[in-house]
């Protein structure tokens, strides 16, 4: 059998270590999409550092807001009471995500770096650029339900499949990296990237670093915050197409507005074109589906994806009504 | 002698799961968990290599990697595998693997690696390198290249084509015409429990631990393909998780099974396909696309039907789904057409999935009666009673008893349907569109010949009962054993029942709804013949073995089961999500032998129903040849949470002993069938929205 070498790391600074000098070496989190990678042999790693017992699982209250452990589990974030009471947008995305065997498994930072599940990807006998650059895009003329509408390349239409993410995005989440060089903060906006020519990157991150923590600070939006997905089925399913929103109203007036997506891009997609159209303004069911039209003037759809601009209009108008009604 | 009517005590009382205490503790052995107590000792595993391209030539399995790979012992290809004697009457080129260099659909198996841990079997398959000349394919229904031809026959031996009176002059002549094209995509059984065996080969006999629904079948298949007598080949199956029919027939596993055992003579081999190859190995139900015409009077009443069905094939094993036959009996109507035709595709090869047939035929019916309902504006289940015919329209002949006016009202009373508006996208419920639907639901009574079964009387007034019938989880064991006591005039528990062995008297398939009404009446007929030679009180040890040839009562008749499907269905007006809030199934199945098992069989049926209403679909992607949704991931099937909160099935309570000595039928596929066009109408009735290609999924509604 293939031979693996297994390290359980004692520090994050030793596993950065590790892996940072060893090109065949991956982190192991949760393990829940990666050991399946490892019986499809779409990767290859020969050396695995477990970080998932390193001292990451807590969540910490800072008091502005949350530092999050990456080695918290889905399940514990997801219950966690700080989270329900002032961010239930990524209560709600974890919950709806996976199942709950898998929430027990899969950590934060696992969550965040989790690869697509574009069809294509993940099977080892068809073209696929992100797992094989150069071999070509089998999706772009595929099987096209779930590919991106935004932000696309001729390279690569995967959507990331995290709901956690989109949750984090909309709650202006900054992401703790430590590398060989030390540590340092990035937006979670930032974590990921759009596919570009080289949609075999899923992040911005250097071989070897090693994501220690996400933080979340409260606002009044973050407390009025939701997640809602659309999916064929009630769960166990990744997005057709998902939003998480946060608003602040001060009376009528939009005073905080975020809207992220998910199933719409290769990261989950700040609709920030919304955001200021309806920011300062009122907030009704035509004023956000004018607002979503414009920033999805840039949508580019195939005929098995262009149903998701209805989908994303309709998802994000109920989301935002619904905090509406609910804020006022 | 045959079989006579019994007596039921037993029969049709609830009565526990025998096996249910094994199963929930994980006792249960399935077949690659039999281990050194039963004899399997130091097996290898066995891991399947599949053809990367959709057609061509291998010209070399390049093994070199995978056998300098740790653990991995032998890999067998087309040079090195035994050659098949025989491959059934017309060649069978779904089981004839590994015997030249030619595949024909993409995933067909071209090499098996054996090595001594699965992971090394799984790595030394990832590394082997197969080299293949490609040919041309053709795997898309809707491409130039893909020819119709009408087969010669249809599955379960149907006639391709069947028509009857002028229905050109019909349709000339009605007022109302409804015209529609349905369709159903690529499903995939996708039982629980992967096809799997554990097979030994000592040089004289074939031994295997086979996942199927039918030990028998499995033997008398390989035996002559690899040479050997059916009693050189022994099969067993106790225990088997789920099939729906793709374990009905053995397929190219079980042959790669078999060949890479005799490879390693003396060693027990474990093979277990993964979850992706059950996609391309197993079987599967093909494609559906069904023409309807429904010509009728303005108050409903048809005067003609037409129903042309379409599927494709795979080119290197026909199988043709029956998927019009439907047409050809459910309704009254003085002139119908129905036509099959196919097209043989470089795909692999389709097989039986749950009802087969009846399911994509009755959404595509079934929707349509919908549709003419609308246009006649007639209540869709008064549109149904204005149809019922007398007899069967097929053949002529008067039905068993045929109740399906009696489904429809007690299903109908049952689900709250009198004052539904005709029209559609008048209920919300908060975000929520609400519509509700139903469908009429149809099984044919099939019974096979040719089952044996053995009673021996033991000591303590017990007797042993034989017979090679398969449990795949529907409760077959409890409920033989049901039978059997009151066969015999015994309790239940006086009876020990054997089965899924091929060293137990030959049975047939635990399929096509038959198995219960088959080998039931094989062992009512072999207790009462036991009685006949040893009475009431025999000594320890006497037996009686019998084969059923026939059972006479059911000459002359149209036998089939009847149901009537109701959904309440929920669109959600933004986003076009689409779930079932309430399904109701009424049935007239005969006498139900036991409660318990019969309600998670109709259950099943009804979520397996939905499951296809709203989720399933295979996906084959025509550039490469195979399914690409080739996981439970992305190959949807209905989870917890999609079950309806208020899901539900009854039955009439009735015996038929036209049709089995204990009086009751098949229940296995008849809840699948109906559903999804009663799911598909209820959309309707919520959206206004007619979908008639499956799945009913949400961007229909956007």
């Amino acid at each position: 059998m293939k031979e693996l070498t297994y390290v359980r790391a004692t520090s994050a600074a030793e596993a950065v270590e590790a892996v940072t000098g060893d090109p065949r070496a991956q982190y192991l989190g949760g393990g829940t999409n990666l050991t399946d990678h490892l019986k499809l042999g779409i990767t290859t790693p020969e050396v695995l550092v477990d970080v998932s017992r390193l001292p990451l699982d807590t969540v910490e209250d800072t008091g502005t807001g949350l530092r999050i452990g990456a080695a918290v589990r889905n399940s514990d974030l997801a219950a966690h009471p700080v989270v329900r009471s002032d961010f239930p947008a990524l209560s709600r995305a974890l919950l709806a995500g996976a199942s709950g065997q898998i929430r027990n498994q899969a950590t934060t930072a696992g969550n965040l770096l989790q690869r697509t599940r574009c069809v294509y990807f993940q099977d080892p006998t068809t073209p696929c650029n992100k797992r094989e650059p150069g071999s070509g895009c089998s999706a772009i003329e595929g099987y096209g339900r779930y590919n991106a509408v935004l932000g696309a390349s001729e390279a690569c239409v995967a959507v990331h499949p995290s709901d956690m993410a989109v949750a984090m995005s909309a709650l202006d989440a900054q992401v703790v990296v430590l590398g060989a060089e030390g540590e340092r903060r990035i937006p979670l906006e930032d974590l990921h990237r759009l596919p570009g020519r080289h949609p075999e990157r899923d992040t911005t991150l250097a071989h070897g670093e090693l994501i220690t923590a996400v933080e979340l600070s409260r606002s009044g939006a973050a407390r009025t915050s939701t997640y809602e997905k659309a999916r064929d089925r009630a769960s166990y399913a990744f997005a057709l197409v998902s939003v998480a929103a946060a608003l602040e109203l001060d009376g009528d007036r939009v005073a905080d507005i975020r809207i992220a997506w998910g199933g719409a891009a290769h990261k989950p997609w700040r609709a920030r074109t919304a955001e200021d159209l309806l920011r300062d303004g009122p907030l009704d069911e035509q004023r956000v589906r004018d607002a979503v039209a414009e920033e999805l003037r840039a949508a580019a759809t195939g005929p098995d994806s262009d149903y998701k601009v209805a989908m994303l209009t309709g998802i994000t108008a109920r989301a935002l009504v619904r905090l509406s009604e609910a804020t006022s | 002698m045959t079989a006579r009517p019994i007596e039921t005590r037993a029969v049709g009382a609830h009565h526990d799961r025998v096996d249910g205490p094994l199963k929930v503790s994980g006792h249960a052995r399935y077949a690659v968990e039999h281990g050194p107590d039963e004899g399997v000792s130091e097996h290898l595993t066995a891991w399947l290599v599949g053809a990367p391209v959709a057609r061509g030539r291998v010209l070399r399995v390049d093994a070199t990697q995978a056998l300098a790979t740790a653990g991995v012992v032998s890999v067998v290809d087309h040079e090195s595998a035994r050659r098949l004697d025989d491959t059934g009457e017309q060649g069978d080129g779904e089981l004839a693997i590994l015997q030249d260099d030619r595949f024909h659909y993409r995933g067909q198996i071209v090499a098996i690696v054996l090595a001594e841990s699965a992971e090394a079997a799984r790595e030394g398959a990832r590394l082997v390198h197969v080299h293949v000349e490609a040919g041309d394919h053709v795997a898309d229904l809707d491409s130039d290249e893909a020819e119709l031809y009408a087969p010669e026959e249809v599955n379960a031996g149907h006639e391709t084509d069947w028509s009857d009176g002028d229905v050109e002059a019909a349709r000339a002549g009605a007022t109302v015409v409804v015209e529609g094209d349905y369709s159903t995509p690529y499903e995939h059984n996708n039982p629980l429990e992967p096809h799997a065996a554990t097979a030994h080969w000592d040089g004289e006999v074939l031994t295997v631990w086979d996942s199927t629904q039918a030990v028998h079948a499995v033997a008398s298949t390989l035996a002559p393909m690899l040479g050997l007598e059916v009693e050189q080949v022994r099969v067993r199956a106790p225990h088997v998780g789920g099939g729906f029919g793709s374990k009905g027939l053995p397929h190219s596993p079980e042959v790669a099974a078999a060949l890479a055992a005799m490879a390693v003579p003396g060693r027990w081999v474990r093979l277990a396909v993964t979850r992706q190859q059950m996609f391309a190995m197993t079987g599967y139900r093909s494609q559906s696309r069904s023409r309807i015409r429904l010509a009728a009077e303005p108050d409903g009443r048809l005067l003609a039907i037409e129903h042309d069905a379409v599927a494709p094939s795979a080119a290197v094993k026909e199988f043709v789904e029956q998927t019009a036959t439907i047409s050809r009996m459910m309704y009254a109507a003085p002139a119908r057409r129905t036509t099959h035709r196919a097209a043989a595709l470089d795909i692999n090869v389709s097989s039986w999935m749950r009802a087969p047939g009846e399911m994509p035929g009755a959404f595509a019916t079934e929707v349509a009666m919908d549709e003419l309902a609308v246009a006649c504006d007639v209540d869709p289940i008064d549109l149904r009673l204005r149809n019922e015919p007398a007899t069967d329209p097929e053949t002529g002949n008067p039905w068993n008893d045929r109740r399906l006016v009696e489904c429809l009202e007690q299903g109908a009373e049952r689900f709250g349907w009198s004052g539904r508006s005709p029209e559609p996208r008048t209920t919300t419920d908060g975000d929520w569109l609400v519509g509700t639907g139903v469908a009429a639901a149809t099984y044919p009574t099939l019974w096979m010949p040719g089952n044996g079964a053995r009673i021996e009387s033991r000591t303590g007034g017990r007797y042993a009962v034989g017979i090679g019938a398969v449990d795949i989880g529907t409760g077959a064991r409890t409920v033989l054993q049901q039978i059997a006591a009151d066969a015999l005039d015994v309790p239940v528990s006086a009876i020990d029942l054997a089965i899924g062995d091929t060293s137990l008297p030959a049975a047939t398939v635990a399929g096509g709804s038959s198995g219960t009404g088959s080998w039931g009446t094989a062992i009512v007929q072999t207790a009462q013949q036991f009685r006949a030679d040893h009475g009431p009180e025999p000594a320890p040890g006497l037996h009686t073995q019998t084969t059923t040839e026939s059972y006479p009562d059911m000459a002359g008749h149209a036998l089939h089961s009847f149901g009537a499907v109701f959904a309440e269905v929920r669109v959600d007006r933004w986003t076009g999500e689409v779930r079932v809030s309430r399904l109701h199934g009424t049935y007239s199945v005969g006498r139900i032998v036991n409660p318990m098992t019969a309600r998670s069989q109709l259950l099943g049926g009804l979520l397996m129903g939905l499951s296809a209403a709203l989720h399933e679909e295979g996906v084959r992607d025509p550039r490469f040849g195979h399914v690409v949704t080739q996981d439970l991931a992305t190959y949807h099937v209905a989870a917890h949470a999609d079950v309806p909160p208020d899901l539900d099935a009854r039955w009439l309570e009735e015996s038929d002993t036209l049709s089995t000595p204990f009086g009751g039928r098949g229940i296995g596929e008849i809840g699948i069938v109906g559903t999804a066009a009663a799911i598909a109408n209820a959309a309707w009735h919520a959206t206004g929205v007619r979908v008639r290609d499956l799945p009913v999924t949400a961007d229909a509604f956007l």
